[in-house]
């Protein structure tokens, strides 16, 4: 649609671009996810192909959830926070709109590469160098564009959901540049610039970095600026705002070491490790705190507004995950935990419960805003989706924690002469059942995605361009 | 470690926790005692904060986990090269759980290894133990029922490749085989492959079309004599199999028998010392036992 745009009005082209992409990538992934769940079940959806084998499709899965789903979601709300908080149109559109195509053109290398084995091996950060390369080039424009726009702000102060956003930027850039370092050999093959424990360690630096900027810090930014919105309530405690913001993003970066208790890492790094994990839980819990207590005095709401269920239940998962990591990061519970289900259990009680479910939320809210229009299509389909989400999430947990503390069990259970009680495959065989229960609910999550698909396709399809242009007018 | 790493480690770890300990009291200091409807005065897009004081229950888990972490530094090695107070470490951990367990696992393999494998392998407790082993550290190539896979021999057959005697397997269990079917495509050229091919399968009374058999066996007793023997039956002191007795390591297809002598093979049986004596006492019996049922 032709959108001409004035100088007072907001720059809700990317906006768009990338709220629409979310439910695409959304679908992508979470099918890939659903698919790969299944091969678990039965391994003969492997057929035999090197390319449709699991150890391939798992990182595109991976990756199409969290840089492309997770990504695309990031992008759009924070181009969407950042000018309304700041009341200044985005800095350069030239440079938006590259961040939007550059990151699409990330994504579609990935979905390339990766079934064709191409990998670095380095989990969460697969691609090969020419793609690190214009990952690192997008980045740095997004940095350049996010706080462009902070700087043009009309306001003293800097809203504390742009805080998170730019300590999610900076970092992420830090992280990707560091851990992508590498000796190419050939266009598709580098190898790591660091060597062993070296490697491991700085490896797990960046991988819960991912999920300690991107997948949280990235959200909860979306999360300060939604729940408040669609609650219609102030933020709860300012001063909260300002002590957890600085000691999560001062405690995450040195979480990294408890992925790699009692292996060759060093002691005093494991103990370091699960010392600031266990330190993590009150900065991660302010997030909630004052997300959850945001709510009071419209607690009522939730019985009639599917969207803010969304937002609140997301919280409650983002909760109860961040109680359970830092439980997981202490070495006698990792001892049980490490190398099972659990730990798929853990990551999926954050990937699902928050960073989808915060996210399709915000977008909720944000979609009928961005293209002119009142409101979602259809709110019952909002609702029906919350139910599929909720329930799919629930189901995958509870699955994945049934089978991560049997198998842990299962491989330290011991006869009296010593000898290992179970073999390896008896412990995949009584895990069978639980691969069935979270295939089903990986399926309840996509089929929710599907709904809002079709939804957000209905709400657009209505949208006319005055509309849209009398949208992104400037207040 | 160096003491500027140690040091390094040291001050950043403690600036960190400091700093946020500071910033805690620090914004806790003023603060309202009641929750309160009063906002801090921004407003961003609409949006208004609170100047609500921190949870109690909050501070005090978060000073908790503080007090906790700086206790485990201080008992556990952390800080650069504080070695802890209680000079933990990992690999006294380990040495500790190790010496626990041989103490408490040590009878029951000493009764056993004071018997011939021969006998173990008449015992079935023995063999439950074995078995065991078997599961945990074998069946991962040799299958659970110890029946092999491609390139993976089977154990019940009785048709051993480098000799079945109890020593013996227990020689291959320690030191572990490495295989050596050099490749002969060079040598033999495509012609000589297809012959010998063709000869090798007529061994073991396969008929192969369009081969020239009598240029096969005049190959294969240029080439092949000084391992597999003037008849083909293998030589168990070299690890070559006897190639008369219709059991197949890599396949008896013409296509795979090409396969084989074009490009070679090379199996790689690991070695499990690591497992120790008693053990691979253990598994020696359960293995003889395989290929021995009808004497049990």
């Amino acid at each position: 649609m032709s959108t001409a745009t004035t100088p007072t009005a907001y720059n809700y082209k990317v906006v768009r671009q990338f709220a629409v992409m979310t439910v695409i990538w959304g679908i992508v992934g979470m099918a890939m996810g659903v698919f790969i769940a299944s091969q678990l079940v039965w391994p003969e959806l492997n057929f035999g192909l090197p390319w449709t084998s699991f150890g391939r499709l798992r990182p595109l899965h991976t990756n199409a959830v969290i840089f492309a789903f997770g990504g695309s979601a990031l992008f759009a709300t924070s181009y969407y926070v950042v000018q309304r908080t700041s009341q200044a149109r985005l800095v350069s559109d030239g440079l938006a709109a590259f961040t939007f195509w550059g990151w699409q053109a990330v994504i579609v290398l990935a979905v390339i590469t990766l079934p064709m084995g191409l990998t670095s091996t380095k989990e969460y950060a697969e691609l090969e160098w020419p793609i690190d390369i214009l990952i690192a080039v997008v980045w740095v424009s997004y940095a350049l564009v996010f706080f462009g726009t902070i700087m043009k702000r009309k306001m003293k102060h800097i809203y504390v959901g742009n805080w998170f956003f730019g300590g999610f930027i900076i970092t992420v850039a830090v992280l990707h540049i560091v851990n992508s370092m590498a000796v190419p050999v050939s266009l598709t093959k580098s190898y790591s610039m660091y060597a062993g424990a070296t490697d491991a360690m700085i490896q797990w630096w960046y991988g819960h970095n991912a999920v300690g900027f991107f997948l949280t810090a990235g959200f909860l930014g979306m999360m300060y600026y939604f729940v408040p919105k669609q609650a219609e309530r102030p933020i709860y405690s300012y001063r909260l705002s300002i002590v957890h913001f600085w000691a999560l993003i001062s405690i995450y970066i040195w979480a990294g070491p408890h992925h790699l208790h009692y292996t060759a890492l060093p002691d005093w790094a494991q103990s370091l490790g699960m010392v600031m994990s266990l330190i993590l839980l009150a900065p991660s819990w302010g997030g909630m705190i004052n997300g959850m207590m945001t709510l009071s005095g419209a607690w009522h709401k939730l019985r009639t507004d599917p969207i803010l269920r969304f937002l609140v239940v997301a919280l409650a998962f983002y909760g109860m995950s961040t109680f359970e990591g830092p439980m997981m990061a202490i070495k006698t519970v990792n001892a049980l935990s490490h190398y099972t289900d659990w730990t798929i259990g853990h990551v999926h009680a954050g990937a699902l419960g928050w960073v989808a479910m915060i996210s399709i939320g915000s977008l909720y809210h944000m979609i009928p805003k961005i293209f002119g229009r009142e409101a979602m299509y259809s709110t019952p389909l909002i609702n029906a989706h919350f139910w599929l989400a909720t329930i799919g999430t629930v189901l995958y947990i509870v699955a994945m924690w049934v089978n991560g503390i049997t198998q842990g069990l299962m491989w330290r259970a011991v006869n009296v002469d010593g000898t290992p009680t179970y073999s390896f495959v008896e412990a995949l065989e009584a895990s069978h059942p639980g691969y069935v229960v979270r295939m089903i609910g990986g399926a309840f999550f996509l089929l929710g995605m599907l709904l809002m698909a079709y939804n957000v396709w209905r709400t657009v399809r209505h949208s006319k361009p005055a509309e849209v242009v009398a949208a992104a007018q400037t207040a | 470690m160096t003491n500027f790493w140690s040091g390094y480690i040291v001050v950043l770890t403690l600036t960190c926790l400091g700093l946020i300990l500071w910033l805690l009291l620090a914004t806790r200091k003023g603060q309202r005692s009641e929750q309160t409807d009063e906002t801090v005065g921004h407003s961003f897009d609409g949006i208004e904060e609170y100047d609500n004081p921190l949870p109690r229950w909050w501070f005090v888990l978060f000073v908790s986990t503080m007090v906790f972490g700086a206790f485990y530094l201080f008992l556990y090695p952390g800080l650069g090269k504080w070695q802890g107070y209680l000079e933990w470490t990992s690999v006294k951990e380990y040495q500790a759980e190790v010496e626990k367990a041989e103490e408490q696992f040590a009878p029951i393999f000493a009764r056993y290894n004071a018997m011939p494998v021969e006998e173990v392998a008449k015992d079935q407790e023995a063999n439950r133990i074995g078995q065991r082993l078997f599961a945990t550290n074998c069946s991962v190539c040799h299958g659970s029922d110890a029946r092999g896979a491609f390139g993976f021999p089977n154990l019940t057959d009785n048709d051993w490749l480098y000799g079945g005697d109890p020593e013996t397997i227990k020689t291959t269990l320690r030191g572990g085989r490495q295989a050596a079917m050099p490749a002969w495509l060079g040598v033999i050229g495509e012609d000589g492959v297809r012959n010998v091919s063709g000869y090798v399968r007529s061994l073991s009374g396969l008929e192969t079309e369009n081969v020239d058999l009598a240029a096969g066996a005049e190959t294969f007793k240029n080439t092949c004599v000084a391992c597999h023997g003037a008849e083909g039956k293998g030589n168990q002191q070299m690890g070559a199999p006897n190639l008369t007795d219709d059991i197949w390591l890599y396949g008896s297809s013409f296509l795979q028998v090409q396969q084989t002598l074009r490009y070679g093979r090379n199996g790689h049986m690991p070695s499990q010392a690591h497992l120790g004596e008693d053990k691979i006492h253990m598994l020696a019996s359960y293995i003889y036992s395989l290929s021995h049922k009808d004497e049990q």
